[in-house]
């Protein structure tokens, strides 16, 4: 027998995967800190923007939107738009106003990249299977890989405080918008299909009238996903310095106050909530294979 | 590529579409397929060889303009491929396909596009209408494609919503219709570019069987008007003989039978032709000239003083047979102009009735 069977692992075959890890982060964050810095701060400029304009809302007007809001991707009924809303109210109550904001800006900020870049990749995977073939590990890694390991070099990269907590967001949350962008396109009826096709529809016109409109409702349940991927990222992205409700959660850990991380949890449970019922609301609503909208 | 002479039909009629030597070869590599096609290889052996499955093989057919021509075969038989191929819906492996003479496999992605978009209308068996658009917005959609405005995109549609009988309902979504009114959208849709030609892929088969007669009874109505070139796929042979008026038998990718619904109910190419047509209710199909053919010669002109009646010869063997037991005699079957053709009697005609099919010999299409 060789002799490398029956000894331990050899340590010849050492592979320096750390060391060039390592030594990637400090040269990319050498060379192309500018580059960084330059997406730090247009990030941070969106996010103080938004961030303010929830501020300055008074906190009735952001509860009479969530209620229409609410009310009209429920197909118009009353109660789950007074109970929702009713919870955003019950926040208020714990003193927690202010961080929900913050926690909501970042919230909408993160969810809108996942988006904007999210179906455009999730397009064209629907349409190159060797695309997909490239991309699928590559998803699978990102929504299993333990957010910590990527948690330091995104603060490297980034520095802390919310920015890096959207990057780490995005990247957490991205996952599911791109897979089922690209499952609703693959699913719609191959017969609508090939019905536009013998009408001569451009392959744009395609993708923009038959296309996008029959995958929205999977679109839909894929942003529905990511937006409670994202709120599960609340709390991890405070260690990498986010304010908002998460920071409220670690600091009743940290001291001991579980009243205080109750009241912030269920804070994070009652926003995931209203999030969930809005946009799984209007991924029904587009559904046209449900009845009576 | 220089256009053929144009060719016409043995009884004078313009060829519209012209398929020549079609073949369609599914597999990872259909063109190394085609020599064994041309050795005349067995679809089975090809498949149990390379694995490829052979769809459609040989396939020659002349569709004259205006003309409702009807592809009939079983499942599997290639009938829907056979449609896809005139609209490249799927590209054929081998062999021609013109259009006005017009190569329609040269065409380029664009060139392609705009023959679908002006010349071909196509009618889906699922009707392949879009659920979350309105049935105005459905019909529309060929226009919308061509780029035609809004305003006059309404009223051609309109006009057609009308004349397939959905007038009023088109602001209503595909799901609130029943099947056989969803299916006189996808009609209306493939009528709204007013193409020369309309493909039907088994367009009535999901409708139940009295909508499908009904709709049946609308296409012959609108095609009196349209003439339109139709290519009907179906695998009811009812459905073919009512509508058709030349049917093409399709078998496992070949082409068994061209003729008219009489033609194949009487004279039928093979056995194959032959198990389908035996059940058929030959009182619908044949009409009463075609009766007079199974007289015994000479009785006609003998038989002449004993008519009681007379019939057109248009008319069905069954409304012939229906007024000889009215009369309780014979009848004379006058053509175009009261030309008298003969006399039908009650032997003769239920000799057209009963009579097993000869399978002709040397008639093979």
């Amino acid at each position: 027998m060789p002799p490398f069977l029956t000894q331990p692992f050899p340590e010849a075959w050492r592979i320096p995967l750390r060391g060039w890890t390592n030594d990637g982060v400090s040269w990319l964050v050498a060379t192309y800190g500018d580059v960084f810095r330059g997406i730090t701060d247009t990030v941070l400029l969106l996010l103080v923007r938004v961030e303010r304009g929830l501020a300055a809302m008074p906190w009735w007007l952001v509860v009479l939107l969530v209620a229409l809001l609410v009310w009209h991707a429920s197909g118009r009924r009353i109660w789950p738009a007074v109970t929702l809303s009713g919870l955003l109210v019950l926040v208020g109550t714990f003193g927690l106003w202010s961080e929900m904001m913050t926690t909501l800006a970042i919230m909408l900020i993160a969810t809108l990249f996942t988006i904007v870049l999210g179906i455009p990749i999730g397009i064209a995977m629907a349409r190159s299977d060797r695309l997909k073939t490239v991309l699928r590990p590559l998803l699978d890694g990102m929504q299993t890989m333990p957010s910590f390991v990527y948690l330091v070099p995104v603060v490297m990269f980034f520095g802390l405080g919310n920015v890096a907590a959207i990057i780490a967001t995005f990247v957490y949350a991205v996952p599911p918008i791109i897979r089922l962008t690209d499952l609703g396109l693959r699913l719609v009826d191959a017969e609508v299909l090939e019905a536009a096709q013998a009408f001569g529809a451009s392959e744009r016109q395609t993708l923009a009238w038959v296309r996008l409109p029959l995958a929205l409702p999977t679109i839909m349940a894929g942003v529905n996903q990511t937006i409670m991927m994202a709120l599960a990222m609340v709390v991890l992205a405070s260690m990498i310095g986010a304010r908002g409700l998460g920071q409220e959660v670690l600091r009743g850990l940290q001291r001991g106050n579980v009243g205080l991380g109750l009241e912030a949890g269920l804070a994070i449970v009652f926003v995931a909530i209203v999030m969930d019922r809005i946009t799984a609301g209007y991924s029904r609503r587009w559904d046209p294979t449900v009845k009576g909208r | 590529m220089a256009n053929p002479p144009e060719q016409a039909a043995p009884n004078g009629a313009e060829i519209h579409i012209e398929v020549e030597d079609l073949s369609k070869v599914f597999g990872p590599d259909p063109q190394s397929i085609v020599p064994l096609l041309r050795e005349g290889v067995s679809k089975d052996d090809i498949l149990a060889r390379t694995g490829h499955t052979v769809g459609l093989r040989d396939i020659s057919l002349r569709v004259e303009r205006g003309e409702t021509f009807v592809v009939m075969g079983l499942s599997g038989s290639g009938k829907s491929t056979l449609v896809r191929c005139l609209n490249r819906l799927i590209e054929p492996t081998t062999g021609s396909v013109r259009l006005d003479g017009e190569d329609v496999l040269a065409l380029g992605p664009r060139a392609l596009r705009d023959m679908r978009r002006h010349k071909m209308g196509m009618v889906f068996q699922r009707f392949g209408l879009l659920p979350h658009r309105t049935v105005l917005a459905n019909v529309t959609f060929g226009l919308r494609v061509q780029g035609v405005s809004r305003p006059e995109r309404r009223e051609r549609a309109s006009a057609w919503i009308e004349r397939v009988g959905l007038a009023g309902y088109e602001q209503a979504l595909p799901r609130e219709l029943s099947g056989g009114m969803q299916q006189r959208v996808g009609l209306a849709r493939a009528l709204c570019t007013n193409p020369e030609v309309l493909l039907m892929d088994e367009a009535f088969s999901a409708l139940d069987p009295l909508i499908r007669r009904e709709m049946q009874g609308e296409l012959v109505r609108l095609q009196q008007e349209l003439s339109k070139t139709i290519v009907f796929i179906t695998h009811d042979l009812d459905e073919a003989l009512r509508l058709g008026d030349r049917v093409a038998v399709l078998k496992d990718g070949f082409v068994v039978q061209v003729g008219t619904p009489v033609e194949i109910v009487t004279r039928p190419a093979d056995d194959y032709v032959r198990a389908f047509v035996e059940n058929v209710d030959r009182t619908r199909v044949l009409r009463a000239r075609d009766a007079l053919k199974f007289a015994p010669p000479g009785a006609a002109v003998a038989a002449t003083g004993a008519a009681r009646g007379r019939i057109d010869a248009s008319a069905t063997l069954g409304e012939a047979l229906a007024l000889i037991a009215d009369l309780g005699g014979p009848v004379t079957v006058v053509g175009r102009k009261e030309r008298l053709l003969g006399v039908l009697d009650e032997t003769t005609a239920l000799k057209a009735v009963t009579e097993r099919p000869e399978v002709a010999t040397g008639e093979r299409a």
